[in-house]
């Protein structure tokens, strides 16, 4: 018995040794935190803060020299985005920060750091050192986007031929006559979607764009905060907020502990004039059916109309996520390459019944499509199981990023936390 | 109107008196501090709360980060009357609480009646730590007549 931990460990030794060797030669160690910044995580995965910032940070770019980009929700002592140094460690410092508007989405591509506020998207040019050069004068790249206070971030990500995606989520729970109000059934036709409830295409490279010059590119996608493109399939992929309150609006179809689970979270690839059927339907992911919304004539059980877009994958209802992450490192196993990180904030709207969510899900891909079931990748990010069920977590995990040495890097909007996940093992 | 509040006041002191003394006689049944509430009033407005309120508000009243405001140490649950019951006649959308932005849709609550609206409102102001005086059916009548109007 003995022998069969010390052989283990002196291998680990060994390798930990010839690690240390390595890193020493080419580039500075990245040591985890004790007890992993408070994350339960896979077997030879480590996690440390990289910095604290206090603010709410949404999403996060890293640039391919390291330096960190992160997007607060609300603009704090007049900057809306951090810029974060790299030292010692693997951690970093905030060393700055512009941007005077709060909002959401963040990217780094092509020389350039996209950003939005909850209205418009801004670019910046990045110098040879991944720092941004212009801080006071961004390109105004679109403008004028719909925000009506529900569902007003507005995620970015870029494809490799030039275009902009943006998210514009729908200003509604269900397209109800009356948001949210017991009762009310779906407006005819859901107007909301002329201008929001889907993804809009525009150029990255075209400045003071607005809805006339962009593309619907996907509708009928209620709000979507996480988003990436997947370079296998050459194809966008989106994590849509399925909506809330199906007992609050018609307890006598749907019980409590029904509204918690239904609708399921859902993943979409997306092609050009994709419609994933918002607000006429919802997603059943235990019996895995489309199902017709209850506003527009629905009981729980009718299905909808099949032409809707069937989605890629589903996960646990209203855990909220945030963030998607195609992972193409090398730092991590074969296993997670190409394939998908998603940030879940946690729910608020599985109450009576327990929250869930506050976790970072790793979901398996084979060429370019979900192969395998979803894992938890990271966890703990409330702190106890208590603060999960109770949704009164310490940290909710929101944007992800992955470095230039393949760590991922995670966000967290409640405190303010950045993290780093890297692989230790080799 | 002097007289009302002098008085008023005194029967606070001595029921604040006879609270503290009580508190020491272990004996008595413990009794909530609320402003003067009966446990089955409260015992009604958590039932309206449960079904209408909680999953928004969640089970300790402390709302949702960015989303739902909280019930507790709020001006607008410990306040004026009329206004919280108007919060449940006509909704609301975007508040700012103690620095910080809600932005949820609060859908008006019309489908209670006055009775419910008044006995969930007494309940959310002597809950979650919450202590103040009971809002009343009259009270809540007064609100939606004018709403009416």
């Amino acid at each position: 018995m003995k022998n069969h931990l010390t052989r283990p460990a002196l291998l680990a030794a060994a390798l930990a040794g010839s690690f240390g060797l390595y890193s020493l030669t080419s580039r500075p160690a990245v040591v985890a935190d004790a007890g992993n910044a408070g994350l339960k995580l896979p077997a030879g995965f480590g996690a440390l803060v990289v910095a604290e910032t206090g603010a709410r940070a949404r999403h996060l770019a890293v640039t391919p020299q390291g330096t960190i980009y992160v997007k607060l929700n609300r603009v704090k002592d007049g900057k809306g985005i951090l810029k974060l140094t790299p030292g010692a460690n693997g951690k970093a410092t905030v060393t700055g920060g512009f941007g005077s508007y709060g909002g959401t989405g963040i990217y780094a591509k092509d020389g350039y750091l996209y950003a939005s506020s909850d209205e418009d998207v801004y670019r910046y040019k990045l110098d040879a050192k991944g720092e941004v050069t212009n801080p006071a004068q961004p390109e105004k790249i679109v403008s004028g986007l719909l925000n009506r206070g529900e569902h007003e971030s507005k995620s970015i990500v870029l494809d490799n031929a030039g275009n902009l995606y943006v998210n514009v989520g729908a200003y509604s729970n269900s397209c109800q006559v009356k948001d949210r109000e017991k009762g009310s059934m779906g407006r005819p036709g859901c107007p909301i979607l002329d201008s929001a409830g889907g993804i809009w295409q525009f150029r990255a490279d075209k400045l003071n764009q607005q809805y006339g010059n962009g593309t619907r590119y996907a509708t009928g996608l209620r709000n979507v905060v996480g988003l990436d493109w997947n370079a296998q399939a050459n194809q966008l992929f989106v994590m849509q907020h399925g909506r809330d309150q199906l007992h609050d609006i018609f307890p006598s179809m749907y019980t409590t502990k029904q509204s918690a689970e239904l609708p399921a979270e859902c993943l979409y690839g997306l092609s050009k004039g994709a419609n994933a059927g918002w607000p006429y339907l919802y997603y059943d992911g235990v019996k895995k059916q489309k199902i017709l919304a209850p506003e527009y004539g629905g009981d729980g059980q009718k299905l909808a109309d099949a032409k809707y877009l069937e989605p890629a994958a589903a996960y646990p209802g209203h855990t909220a996520p945030d963030g998607l992450l195609f992972y193409t490192g090398t730092m991590f196993p074969a296993k997670y390459r190409n394939g998908a990180f998603i940030a879940f904030h946690g729910s608020w709207n599985r109450a009576p019944e327990p929250q869930k969510g506050y976790y970072v899900v790793f979901q398996p891909f084979k060429n370019g499509k979900p192969s395998g079931s979803w894992e938890v990748f990271a966890d703990n990010f409330a702190g106890s199981a208590e603060k999960v069920a109770s949704g009164r977590a310490d940290h909710k995990p929101c944007g992800l990023a992955q470095g230039p040495d393949g760590s991922l890097y995670v966000s967290d909007d409640k405190a303010g936390t950045i993290y780093r996940i890297v692989y230790n093992q080799k | 109107m002097k007289k009302l509040s002098v008085l008023l006041s005194l029967l606070l002191l001595s029921s604040g008196v006879a609270f503290a003394q009580k508190k020491t006689t272990a004996k008595t049944p413990a009794k909530k501090p609320t402003a003067g509430v009966s446990s089955a009033l409260l015992a009604a407005g958590k039932a309206v709360y449960v079904q209408n309120c909680l999953s928004c508000h969640q089970a300790d009243g402390g709302g949702v980060d960015g989303m739902n405001p909280p019930l507790t140490k709020t001006d607008y649950v410990l306040g004026d009357k009329p206004r919280l019951i108007g919060v449940l006649v006509n909704g609301l959308k975007g508040v700012e609480i103690n620095g910080e932005e809600y932005r949820s849709v609060m859908p008006a609550q019309t489908h209670l009646s006055d009775q419910q609206m008044a006995d969930v409102l007494t309940y959310v102001r002597n809950s979650f730590g919450n202590k103040a005086s009971a809002v009343t059916v009259a009270e809540v009548k007064a609100m939606r007549a004018k709403a009416l109007k």
